[in-house]
C-alpha cells in the first residue's frame, strides 16, 4: 500500500480539528456543555460498541458500569478525600474489575440469555445504588463532587476546560480503540461475533475472547462515568438505569455498530437531535423509538457503516479501472480483476 | 401463646395469598413471552410495554368511556393484541433474516416507543383502576381481598384454557409445531405468518389481562411494565425458554420468593430477589434449571 493516510485517519483528523475549533466558533457555554456531555456519551457508546458491535454480545448492564465509575469518583473524592485524578484512574479499574466478575458468570450464556442476564445485572446495580444509602446516599444523590483540578497550566474548571478535557479523553479513547480493533485481538472479537463455533474450531478460546472485550468495554464505561462525575458533579441512581444503556445503544446503532467512529458520530449527532427536540423532553422516544426501528431495518450499518461501504465500493471500482488500464486484455471478464 | 401462633398463621396465609397473586401475574406475562420466544427466538423486550399499554387502555375505557371492568378488560386485551400483531407484521417479520442482535435492538426500540407513547398521552403521573370487588372476604378467621381471589381464579382459568388450546386444538398444535421447528412446520403446510400473528396476539392479550387484573392493587405508571417484564425474563430463563409449564411454575416460584422475602427479609430489597436468584442459579448452572439454555 502507499504511504497515503488511511481514510480513518483523515476522518478522525477532520473530526478532531473541527471539534477543537468548536469553542472558538461558539463561546456559548450551553453548547459547550451539550458537546462535552455528548463526548462522555460517545466514550460510553464506544465501550458498548466493542462488546456489542464487535464481539456481538449485547450487554444491557452497560449504564451500571458507567455508574460504578461515576460513583467511584464521587464516593472517593467526597467521602474519602482522595485526589480527583487518582479516583479518576481508579474508576476505570473498579469498573473493569466489576466487569470481569460479571463477565465470568454471564459470558458462559448464549447471546439472548446473556442479554437478559445483563439486563438483570443492570437492575441489581441500579437498585443497589438506590437502596444502599450508607455508601451512595441513595435517592438523595451524591453532591458537591469536586471539578477536575488543573494539570500544570491547564485548568478544567471552566466550561471550555471541561470541553477540552472530555474531547482529549475521547480522542485517546478512539485512538486506543483503533489500536485494539486493528490488532489480532480485535479480529478475534469479530470472529466470535460472526460465528462462535467456527471461531472455536479455528483455535480461539471464546470465553477468553469475549471476556477481554467485556472487560475493555467496562473500562471505557468506568472512565466515561468518571468524566461524567467531574462534569455534572452530582450523581443520582438514575444514571444506572437501563434507559441510559439504551441511549448508548442508540448512539452506536445510528452511528454504526461495529465501526470505530460510529458511536462518536452517533453520540454527537443524536445529542444535537435531542437538543432540537427539547420540547419533547421525556417523550423524545416517541420520535427516536421508530427512528431506531427504521434504522435497524433499513440502515443497519448506520451512518459510518454506510459511508465505509460506499467508500469501499468506490475504491474497488477505482482499483478495477486501474487494473484494466494497466493490462488491457481484450475480452477478459471484469470479474477476473477481483482476485 | 395460642394467640401469637394464630397471628403468625394469619400473617403466613397473607404472604401465601400475596405470593400467589403476584405469581399469577408474572406467570401470565411470562406465558406470552415464552410463546413469542418460540416464534422470534429472541426475548421480546417490547412485551413489557404491551402490559403497560393494556393497563392504560383499560383505564381510558373505564375513565373516559365509562365501560365496566369486564368490557375494559376485553378492550385492553384487544388493544395489546393488536399492537403485538402490528409489531410482528411491521417489524419482526421483516427482520427474520437479520442477525438476532438486530431483533433485540428493534424490540428495545419498540419498548421505548410504547412507553414514551403512553407517557405522552397520559402523562407521567400515577393512576389507579378501582377494584371490581372491593370487599374483603372472611373465612375461618382469615381475610382476603376479593380482588386477589379474582386474580388467582382468572389466571388459573386462563392458564388452563391456554393449555387446552395448545394441547387439544389444531390451531394450538400449529403454534407448538412452529415453535419446535419453523421450517418443518411450513413444510407440512402450516401457514407460518398466520401462526406468528396468532401467537403475538395471544401474548399481547395475556399481558394486558395480567395488567388489568393487577392494576387495582398496583398503580398505573408509564414504567409499570419494567420490573414485571424483567422478572418475566427471569422466569422464562429459569423455567426453560419456550416451556409453558416452566413459565407457570417459574412465575409462582418468583411470586412466593418475593412475598416471603419482602416479609421475612426486607421490603427494600424485594425487587432484587428475582434477579439475585437468577444470578445465583446461572452462576452455578449456566444451562439453567432445566438444562435448555446451552443449546
Amino acid at each position: 500500500m502507499s504511504a497515503r493516510p488511511s481514510p480513518f485517519a483523515l476522518a478522525s483528523f477532520a473530526l478532531l480539528a473541527s471539534a477543537a475549533l468548536f469553542p472558538v466558533l461558539t463561546p456559548n457555554p450551553y453548547y459547550l456543555g451539550v458537546m462535552a456531555l455528548a463526548f462522555v456519551g460517545a466514550l460510553s457508546a464506544l465501550g458498548l460498541n466493542l462488546v456489542a458491535g464487535y464481539a456481538g454480545q449485547l450487554n444491557l448492564a452497560h449504564a451500571g458500569f458507567v455508574a460504578i465509575g461515576a460513583y467511584t469518583v464521587g464516593i472517593l473524592t467526597v467521602d474519602h478525600g482522595v485526589p480527583f485524578w487518582i479516583a479518576f484512574a481508579l474508576a476505570g479499574v473498579v469498573s473493569a474489575a466489576a466487569g470481569a466478575a460479571v463477565g465470568l458468570v454471564s459470558l458462559r450464556l448464549r447471546g439472548d440469555t446473556f442479554a437478559i442476564f445483563t439486563l438483570c445485572v443492570g437492575f441489581i446495580l441500579y437498585l443497589g445504588i438506590e437502596k444502599w444509602d450508607g455508601l451512595t446516599r441513595g435517592v438523595v444523590g451524591l453532591m458537591d463532587i469536586p471539578a477536575p483540578p488543573g494539570i500544570g497550566p491547564v485548568s478544567f474548571a471552566t466550561d471550555r476546560g471541561q470541553y477540552y478535557l472530555a474531547l482529549g479523553v475521547l480522542a485517546v479513547g478512539v485512538w486506543l480503540m483503533r489500536r485494539i480493533t486493528a490488532s489480532l485481538v480485535g479480529r478475534s472479537f469479530l470472529a466470535i461475533r460472526n460465528g462462535e463455533a467456527l471461531a472455536q474450531a479455528l483455535g480461539l478460546n471464546p470465553m477468553r475472547t469475549k471476556l477481554t472485550a467485556f472487560v475493555i468495554s467496562t473500562f471505557y464505561a468506568g472512565i466515561a462515568g468518571a468524566l461524567y462525575a467531574g462534569q455534572v458533579r452530582f450523581l443520582g441512581p438514575d444514571i444506572a438505569r437501563e434507559t441510559r444503556t439504551f441511549d448508548a445503544l442508540i448512539f452506536a446503532v445510528v452511528g454504526g455498530m461495529g465501526t470505530l467512529l460510529g458511536p462518536v458520530v452517533g453520540a454527537v449527532g443524536m445529542s444535537w437531535a435531542i437538543q432540537a427536540l427539547q420540547g419533547l423532553q421525556d417523550y423524545r422516544m416517541v420520535v427516536f423509538g421508530p427512528l431506531l426501528v427504521l434504522c435497524i431495518m433499513f440502515f443497519p450499518a448506520g451512518i459510518v457503516g454506510a459511508l465505509e461501504a460506499r467508500f469501499a465500493r468506490r475504491r474497488a471500482a477505482l482499483a478495477e479501472k486501474r487494473l484494466a488500464e494497466a493490462a488491457p486484455v481484450p475480452g477478459a471478464a471484469p470479474r477476473g480483476s477481483h482476485a | 401463646m395460642r394467640a401469637a401462633a394464630r397471628g403468625r398463621d394469619v400473617l403466613f396465609f397473607q404472604q401465601v395469598l400475596n405470593g400467589l397473586t403476584i405469581g399469577c401475574v408474572y406467570a401470565l406475562v411470562a406465558l406470552g413471552l415464552t410463546l413469542v420466544y418460540g416464534i422470534l427466538r429472541i426475548p421480546n423486550f417490547a412485551h413489557g410495554a404491551l402490559y403497560t399499554v393494556g393497563a392504560y387502555a383499560a383505564f381510558a375505557l373505564i375513565g373516559r368511556l365509562g365501560a365496566n371492568f369486564w368490557l375494559a378488560l376485553a378492550g385492553a386485551a384487544a388493544v395489546s393484541a393488536g399492537l403485538a400483531v402490528l409489531s410482528e407484521r411491521l417489524v419482526f417479520a421483516r427482520l427474520r433474516a437479520a442477525p438476532p442482535l438486530h431483533d433485540m435492538i428493534a424490540a428495545i426500540a419498540l419498548l421505548l416507543f410504547f412507553e414514551a407513547g403512553v407517557q405522552a398521552v397520559f402523562g407521567a403521573g400515577f393512576f389507579r383502576i378501582a377494584p371490581l370487588f372491593p370487599q374483603i372476604l372472611r373465612f375461618a378467621g382469615l381475610t382476603a381481598p376479593a380482588q386477589r381471589i379474582l386474580i388467582v381464579g382468572a389466571a388459573f382459568a386462563l392458564m388452563a384454557g391456554l393449555h387446552l388450546f395448545l394441547d387439544r386444538t389444531w390451531t394450538g398444535a400449529t403454534i407448538v409445531a412452529s415453535a419446535q421447528n419453523r421450517t418443518g412446520a411450513a413444510l407440512v403446510g402450516i401457514d407460518a405468518d398466520r401462526v406468528s400473528m396468532l401467537t403475538f396476539a395471544i401474548s399481547g392479550a395475556l399481558a394486558a389481562v395480567a395488567a388489568v387484573l393487577f392494576a387495582p392493587i398496583a398503580l398505573l405508571s408509564p414504567a409499570m411494565g419494567e420490573l414485571v417484564i424483567t422478572k418475566a425474563f427471569v422466569i422464562i430463563i429459569l423455567g426453560g425458554m419456550g416451556s409453558v409449564a416452566g413459565a407457570i411454575a417459574g412465575g409462582l416460584v418468583i411470586g412466593f420468593a418475593e412475598s416471603f422475602g419482602a416479609f421475612y427479609v426486607s421490603t427494600d430489597f424485594k425487587d432484587i430477589i428475582a434477579f439475585g436468584l437468577l444470578t445465583l442459579i446461572l452462576s452455578v448452572r449456566p444451562q439453567g434449571l432445566f438444562g435448555r439454555i446451552a443449546r
